[in-house]
């Protein structure tokens, strides 16, 4: 008989199975999200709100507190309540324009036709190419003397050289001009949202639209809308988001003007309180985005589970 | 007169046929059904009717008017579909009013009309909900409502109860069935399961790669199947059928019994050798082969067990096994029914 060697006891280790505890493990998982969360968009938010609060100043860094007279000053600054508009105008601007011509996108994409697939590659490429390259090449299209635009304009007879709009120039074409590059560069993002949420529809559901008498119309507005809306919220929430808060399209084509006419938050922050070194009032400016954003945000979400289907 | 009728119908996607030429006489009332294998064309077949495809060629009649250029809202037809194809979005009283308010019925009406259909099918507590609150049971019935309220020509039923549990769909295949009667709806129903259609079918249409194989009853079709196909295609187990000839015989296994069994009727003799008996309690299912046939082709006989003397079957030995001549049928070499009109 061969004897098997005599199993010695280990003494058990408390430690030896702690991975194996999914309390444990799980805390190790998330550990490196909550540290960046916290570090990296926790602590920078506090010091925003306390700057905001203080009267520091890159010249006076002197953390002097002094309530809410940065809000105040703000407030009394027309400049300002010119870039509040200006925000909702490019915005809400831009989204509108971008969903539309996303649904528009997205209804010419999901029919079969030569060459749909390089198409569906080659829509993507607003959202893909670097903003600042894109932005100079819309510069050129607005430009005054040499703009392409203009030159079709006037090609087709539409208006003469001397009346030709001066795109960047005027201050409402130039809100309208940085809301249109805006719309061209969120439109890609609303086509994948839409085809994403039309594809999802079961065939089954479109075809009885079909035979219960529905026609193009009714079909697009009876049936798929309010089927893909939950889906088209959620894009819409992102676009709101990512727009409100952003500055490089205004930072590069215009810099804000021609005389603030196309300031936004995003960009009057960082203009006051890096570029100008006024930090407490450009935290301040920053800070006005968070109600904003918090309140449309719980809205849209609230609405996308009332709507729930 | 006839409700539905179909001249040479042929629906190709590309070069592939997908139905392959079908006339069809539906007359008005009647329950036909469309039975046939996975990928036949029937579906494609159902959607040509319907408009939710054009047919490459041939007449489509509803009501006696050509409507091959109508689309499907001007053709007076309801289809129900396979998964029902229910608006999440909206409650069952507007699932069921859709089809009304596409066609400007005025709103008075409307409600009269959802509720009558809603009271036909037994709904009338769920108007208020929205379809994924409902069993599948109760979907169904939605989507039957939703089909029936505008009073189509015809109602086509795509696979009605594939998605039903095999308990619910006795049940229902019941239920749409006295619905039918009841209504006196025209009513084309698409199915590949032989129950289904022997049971609920008024007369079947046997459809094999987008061609009609047979029309009839569901006693012609299983008594006096037109070919081959269709002989196989039908029965539980499907007819034997062995080379014989130059051509084929064929012969029910519920006909195909011990020799003792015989009556009076004059029957042709087989010796049999059994290989495995199954027994399921209402039937027993016996697996073997015949001498002088094929020896590697399985013949089967389905036996009531009450009746069959134990040693008449015993596995591994040859017994005398015998089949009425009037159960027996004969094909060609084509697989066509020899002496068949």
């Amino acid at each position: 008989m061969v004897a098997i060697a005599d199993s010695v006891p280990k003494p058990a280790s408390r430690f030896r199975f702690i991975l194996d505890r999914r309390d444990v493990l799980g805390s190790i998982f998330v550990a490196p999200a909550i540290l960046y969360v916290l570090l990296l968009v926790g602590v920078p938010f506090l010091m925003a709100v306390y700057y905001a609060l203080s009267a520091y100043t890159i010249y006076d860094p002197s953390w002097k507190f002094v309530g809410l007279s940065n809000f105040e000053d703000i407030l009394e600054n027309p400049v300002f309540l010119q870039t509040l508009k200006n925000t909702f105008i490019f915005t809400f601007g831009s989204q509108a324009l971008g969903l539309i011509l996303g649904k528009f996108g997205a209804l010419v994409l999901l029919r079969p036709f030569p060459g749909r697939k390089i198409v569906r590659a080659l829509i993507i490429l607003p959202w893909a190419v670097p903003i600042a390259l894109a932005t100079v090449a819309w510069q050129w299209m607005f430009d005054s003397l040499y703009s392409v635009i203009n030159w079709t304009f006037i090609a087709l007879g539409f208006v003469t050289r001397e009346e030709a709009p001066n795109w960047l120039g005027s201050p409402d074409l130039a809100l309208l001009s940085v809301t249109i590059v805006n719309a061209w560069r969120f439109f890609p993002f609303a086509i994948v949202i839409f085809l994403a949420g039309i594809t999802a529809i079961p065939q089954d559901v479109l075809d009885a639209a079909t035979v219960d008498g529905a026609g193009f119309w009714r079909r697009n507005y009876q049936i798929i809308m309010p089927m893909i809306l939950p889906i088209m919220t959620i894009g819409l929430v992102f676009g709101i988001v990512f727009t409100f808060t952003d500055l490089s399209i205004v930072f590069l084509m215009t810099m804000g003007g021609p005389v603030g006419a196309t300031s936004v938050l995003g960009f009057a922050g960082f203009q006051t309180g890096i570029t100008s070194g006024d930090v407490s009032h450009g935290a301040a400016i920053s800070l006005f985005m968070l109600p904003v954003l918090l309140i449309v945000v719980v809205f849209m979400l609230r609405f996308i589970r009332r709507r729930e289907i | 007169m006839a409700a539905v009728s179909t001249r040479n119908i042929i629906k190709k996607f590309g070069e592939v046929p997908a139905v392959n030429g079908i006339s069809l006489e539906v007359p008005n009332g009647e329950f036909m059904v469309l039975l046939g294998p996975s990928g036949c064309g029937k579906t494609t077949f159902l959607r040509i009717i319907c408009g939710l495809e054009q047919q490459t060629s041939g007449d489509l009649l509803i009501g006696g008017d050509i409507v091959n250029e109508l689309p499907p809202r001007a053709r007076g037809v309801a289809m129900m579909f396979q998964s029902y194809g229910l608006y999440p979005h909206f409650t069952v009283r507007h699932n069921i009013a859709f089809p009304l308010k596409t066609q400007g019925v005025p709103r008075a009406e409307i409600d009269k009309k959802v509720e009558w259909a809603s009271q036909l099918l037994g709904i009338n507590h769920l108007l208020d909900r929205r379809p994924r609150q409902l069993s599948g049971g109760e979907r169904q019935r939605v989507a039957l409502a939703r089909a029936l309220v505008r009073e189509p020509t015809a109602l086509l039923l795509d696979e009605p109860l594939s998605n039903l549990d095999a308990k619910l769909r006795a049940s229902a295949r019941l239920e749409i069935k006295q619905f039918q009667q009841r209504v006196g709806v025209t009513t084309i129903y698409v199915t590949h399961d032989q129950v289904e259609a022997m049971g609920m079918g008024d007369r079947i249409a046997v459809i094999d790669h987008g061609i009609v194989r047979q029309v009839g009853t569901p006693t012609e079709i299983y008594d006096d199947p037109a070919d081959r196909f269709v002989a196989t295609f039908v029965g539980t187990p499907p007819m034997n059928i062995v080379a014989r000839n130059g051509g084929y015989l064929g012969f029910r296994p519920e006909n195909f019994l011990p020799k003792d069994m015989m009556d009076d009727e004059a029957f042709t003799e087989f010796k049999f050798r059994v290989d495995r008996s199954e027994y399921l309690g209402s039937e027993r299912i016996v697996y073997g082969v015949m001498d002088g046939f094929d020896p590697k082709q399985v013949i089967t006989a389905k036996l009531p067990p009450a009746h069959v003397d134990e040693a008449s079957i015993r596995p591994g030995e040859w017994h005398p096994f015998a089949v009425r001549n009037s159960a027996l049928r004969n094909f060609d070499k084509d697989g066509k029914r020899a002496g068949r009109h």
